[in-house]
């Protein structure tokens, strides 16, 4: 069976402006991912746990209330202590530009800003996905 | 409205007239004419798309005059001729005293109305050095702990003078009685208070998602509220019923219509089955819509919504006081329209959006400022939106005269057809045991998120143009505007203000309060009086907050409303 | 260190990754089950099953705690559908569980039905001997939940709950035989609102008009109120009473025989026609053999007949 890509979205922080959150995970699904929406106020920990156990490729946050440059940094760090650095990490928001530049620095693999097209976020998803590779042996 | 006769030899004519157009017709300039909330729209409307216009009655229960049931036409009968609507824009960020220093300017350069933007950990309840506040205090608006925060934003404004509103929901019983505690302070009598609450919670569930408990003890603390603001705080509008964010969320016209009214009228039923008497609370209650993009479509939005809650409120609910049919509404541009790209295309959509507020009626308005798909509004941007404001009301004419697009049978024609689509929902939410089983079920959220994915398709595919995000796009777009930054230093401020405050304090009579809120929310009682007597004590809003957490649980939304169908 | 010993020394993403293994099919997925299966056979699986909107999300989180609190290892398997069109699902039932402990002792995963009809994914069964097999007491499994009779659950579950709400009314008209069927514990949720008394009173009157059997279990109708977590113990009750009388009389022995009996076919079945499947690819020239059929030059009866004796033979 061909493998899906699985992908956890979440809102993290307080901010509960949910749209466009909701509107990515439709739009990933209709392009036949695999899609875990675990909702509002989520903590850096109850993501990452998500993540691990959902085993998923990618997390994916939006917040819209300005406290990206705190959480963003609490997820990375979160996943390092884990070990679940593998997984990759993007987010959407309102996030000026000097903050995304900052963020992708920090790992986050790729921010999305408002009127980007759900497409160009399916296709970067798509790609990144295909460029992970394991050398995990099963038993 | 129109004679039998003169209708048949319209439609007579208009068979000719089709013909006749049918040469134009193989050529389009758009590829589809639909709303924005994706109602297909006619090539022409005529009387003859006016149903029921061959009849007298029609007018008078569709249309009638301004300041008269069932208010079509406005809740004044001499509209902005008499007094022009209230511009009133939302500010509010950092600490207390930031806020203190912005309204004393306001009231400097001769404002009277201050409005009051909470951030987020104040709006879900938490205290500043909450785990979960981290690095959102000051945010969005003021962070406000304890009374001493009221104390110092209204430090030095006499709250006699000045009508306040105030932008909070879940935990609006404790701002509102640190209101209360800061006049006490400065020996103004409650029934001197004026201003506005938003207050309104069953919104929140369904769009904007800021709640703390369920539903229903959370619609209790309302009535409580409203109960003891009738008798006490007489001036004060204790709700302010929002379809402004139903819309944000994704809503369409006629859902932020519906489900805008439903709420209203799950909380009128609430307030009557709690013993109140409709006549005493209806004329303080107060609406809150949004204004989009798609001009025609919101005017006959507002207009309907005047139209069906006169009907309802006189019909289904008794109120016999004329002021209790009055559908008074407040509105904000839409930022959801906003783009991020081009910002400065976003001064002409407010515009547009703007005049179609003051087309429909408004009673006041907020107009939304370019930059703010970016980061918190800048000065200049502020000012612009309020100069739009200017503009319309004293150069473009629109006031001279009341309702002005009264009779034209397009917006007669898509008034009336919202009146019809919004009583479809009415008859579904019922059928689903009313608003707040909808709400636990999710059927509002799916419905919105629904709306949400259709429309963004629609700007995907290029059906629907979208000015500078899939048309006319500037490849390589500077950004020329200044965004405004808030500084972090706020945090600490706040984390540190707070922790004195519950040193300094009496704390057995805090914690001697506190338990009695215990008891009462676990009664039947009213809880806004035992809310006050915890503020006046300086109990902290998260200390007030987790006690009604602990005995009522916290609201998590169920898994149904996850879907997008 | 592989996955698998990993998975031995109870790692967390370990278990995640031997799940998806299992779940993709992937190359030695049936080997890999074969060893986890021998060290199972402990966990309990108690199904939950019912129309859309009946709480079934939020019962899965008040069971999940009310185990913990026996301290119960417990893992939950909440399965949505894939859209028949694009592939792809929204997996939403994670949404209540927060504040859950991460030390192992509670483990949630979603899964999308990719294709299966029968409230399940094909799959789901073989991740309940994951499960199993890493320790959890209990595993909970929610169906998909579209208002049809989900008859998988039968075949994976030791225990099925029913869950209904008053609204679900009509629903229950229509599916009653089958629910019937299905059915060890019926429980009505949101039984504070209008209607429920006389949906209990329903059920139990058809489940009183059924054809009694001597010692067969006697179904039992609650009520709950998941949302404030009110009568989930009388729930936990009445799972552990029928699993006692089940074991009692047999019965629980019989149906997990039943069970692997059907599971056996299932491979079997996946195996032959996987291999028949492959080597019809080899030797045939299949776009010929429809558009034969399709001119009623042969028929589908006959070429499956002679298919299998060619690769039989």
């Amino acid at each position: 069976m061909a493998k899906k890509i699985r992908v956890l979205l979440a809102k993290p922080g307080l901010d509960g402006h949910d749209r466009g959150i909701k509107v990515v995970a439709a739009a990933f699904r209709d392009a036949g991912m695999e899609v875990i929406y675990t909702g509002l106020r989520q903590t850096p920990p109850m993501i990452v746990e998500a993540a691990i156990q959902e085993d998923v490729d990618a997390i994916g946050i939006s917040i819209l209330s300005g406290a990206h440059m705190t959480l963003f940094p609490a997820i990375l760090e979160e996943m390092k202590k884990r070990g679940a650095g593998d997984i990759l990490l993007f987010g959407g928001g309102i996030i000026p530009e000097d903050d995304k530049i900052a963020l992708e620095k920090m790992g986050v693999a790729r921010i999305f800003t408002p009127g980007a097209p759900t497409e160009e976020a399916i296709d970067f998803l798509q790609k990144a996905v295909a460029r992970k590779s394991s050398d995990e042996k099963i038993m | 409205m129109f004679e039998k006769s003169f209708l048949e030899k319209l439609r007579n004519k208009l068979s000719e007239w089709n013909k006749a157009a049918e040469q134009f017709r193989s050529q389009k300039s758009l590829p589809r004419f639909f709303t924005i909330s994706g109602e297909e729209i006619d090539e022409l409307y005529t009387p003859d798309k006016v149903k029921d216009a061959d009849r007298e009655e029609y007018y008078w229960d569709h249309i009638g005059l301004p300041g008269e049931y069932p208010y079509t036409r406005g809740v004044h009968h001499t509209m902005y001729r008499t007094r022009l609507w209230t511009m009133r824009q939302f500010a509010g960020m950092g600490t207390p005293r930031q806020t203190n220093e912005r309204f004393k300017y306001i009231i400097k350069e001769g404002g009277t109305g201050l409005s009051t933007a909470f951030d987020l950990p104040t709006l879900m309840g938490y205290d500043s050095d909450h785990p979960r506040s981290l690095g959102e205090v000051g945010k969005c608006g003021v962070a406000v702990d304890t009374l001493a925060d009221m104390e110092i934003i209204f430090d030095g404004i006499d709250l006699a003078k000045v009508s306040t509103s105030m932008t909070i929901n879940s935990p609006a019983s404790v701002l509102m009685a640190m209101y209360l505690g800061v006049a006490e302070k400065q020996g103004v009598p409650f029934d001197k208070l004026r201003g506005t609450l938003q207050n309104d919670i069953l919104k929140e569930y369904i769009a904007q998602k800021e709640f703390i408990y369920p539903p229903r003890p959370s619609v209790r603390l309302i009535t409580d509220m409203m109960a003891y603001c009738t008798k006490h705080v007489p001036q004060w509008n204790t709700i302010s019923i929002s379809g402004y964010h139903i819309r944000e969320a994704g809503a369409t016209a006629v859902q932020e219509l519906a489900f805008t009214l439903a709420d209203g009228f799950e909380y009128i039923e609430a307030a009557i089955a709690g013993g109140q008497d409709v006549d005493e609370f209806a004329p303080r209650l107060s609406f809150f819509f949004n204004a989009h993009s798609d001009f025609f479509e919101e005017i006959a939005k507002y207009r309907a919504a005047r139209r069906i809650y006169a009907k309802r409120m006189k019909n289904k609910y008794k109120a016999k006081d004329p002021r209790s049919w009055m559908l008074r509404f407040h509105t904000q541009t839409a930022g959801c329209s906003l783009t991020a790209q081009q910002p400065e295309n976003n001064i002409v959509r407010v515009t547009s959006q703007a005049l179609a507020a003051v087309l429909g009626g408004t009673q006041s308005l907020h107009t939304n400022s370019m930059d703010e798909t970016l980061a918190l509004p800048s000065e200049k941007a502020v000012r612009i939106a309020l100069r739009t404001q200017q503009i319309i009301a004293y150069e473009t004419g629109v006031a001279n005269t009341v309702d002005p697009l009264a009779g034209s049978y397009f917006i007669e024609a898509m008034t009336d057809k919202m009146e019809v689509e919004a009583e479809k929902y009415f008859t579904e939410i019922e059928r689903r045991g009313g608003v707040i089983n909808c709400i636990e079920e999710g059927f509002f959220q799916r419905e919105l998120a629904k709306s949400a994915y259709r429309f963004q398709q629609e700007i995907e595919k290029e059906e629907r143009v979208i000015v500078g995000v899939n048309k006319y796009v500037m490849e390589d777009e500077k950004l020329e505007i200044p965004v405004l930054k808030i500084d972090q230093r706020v945090e600490k401020e706040q984390y540190a203000f707070v922790k004195k405050i519950r040193q300094e304090r009496d704390n057995k009579a805090v914690h001697e309060n506190l338990e009695k809120l215990r008891a009462v929310a676990r009664s039947k009682e009213n809880t806004f009086e035992v809310i006050l007597d915890c503020v006046r004590v300086y109990a902290t809003l998260g200390e007030i907050c987790d006690v009604l957490r602990e005995e009522w649980g916290e609201h998590v939304e169920s898994a149904s409303a996850m879907q997008v169908s | 260190m592989t996955v698998l010993d990993r998975f031995y020394e109870g790692d967390i993403r370990a278990l995640s990754k031997v799940i998806s293994y299992v779940e993709n099919q992937q190359d030695r997925y049936r080997e890999l089950l074969g060893r986890l299966f021998r060290q199972g056979g402990h966990s309990l699986r108690v199904g939950l099953t019912g129309p859309p909107g009946a709480g079934k999300s939020t019962l899965v989180n008040c069971l999940a705690r009310a185990f913990l609190k026996q301290n119960k290892k417990v893992g939950v398997i909440a399965v949505d559908p894939t859209s028949p069109f694009t592939g792809g699902a929204l997996l939403g039932d994670r949404v209540r569980m927060n504040d859950f402990p991460s030390d192992g002792r509670f483990y949630f995963r979603s899964m999308a039905t990719r294709g299966a009809l029968g409230g399940l994914a094909a799959t789901t069964d073989n991740i309940t001997v994951v499960y199993d097999s890493f320790g959890f007491d209990v595993t909970l499994i929610e169906t998909v939940g579209v208002g049809q009779i989900e008859l998988d659950i039968i075949n994976t579950c030791d225990v099925v709950v029913v869950i209904l709400v008053p609204e679900s009314g009509d629903s229950v008209q229509t599916m009653k035989a089958g629910l019937m069927e299905i059915a060890d514990i019926f429980c009505v949720n949101k039984a504070d609102r209008e209607g429920s008394d006389r949906l209990i009173m329903e059920l139990r009157q058809t489940l009183d008009t059924r054809k009694k059997i001597e010692n067969a279990w006697r179904v039992p109708v609650i009520s709950t109120v998941g949302i404030q977590n009110k009568n989930i113990d009388r729930l936990i009750m009445k799972l552990e009473e029928f699993v006692a009388f089940q074991k009692e009389s047999g019965k629980f022995e019989k149906h997990r025989k039943t069970q692997l009996k059907k599971k056996i076919e299932n491979i079997l079945q996946e195996k032959i026609s996987g291999i028949i499947l492959d080597k019809m690819k080899e030797f045939a020239d299949f776009d010929k053999i429809i558009t034969d059929m399709y001119e009623g030059k042969t028929d589908p009866y006959t070429l499956a007949g002679e298919l299998f004796d060619r690769v039989s033979r």
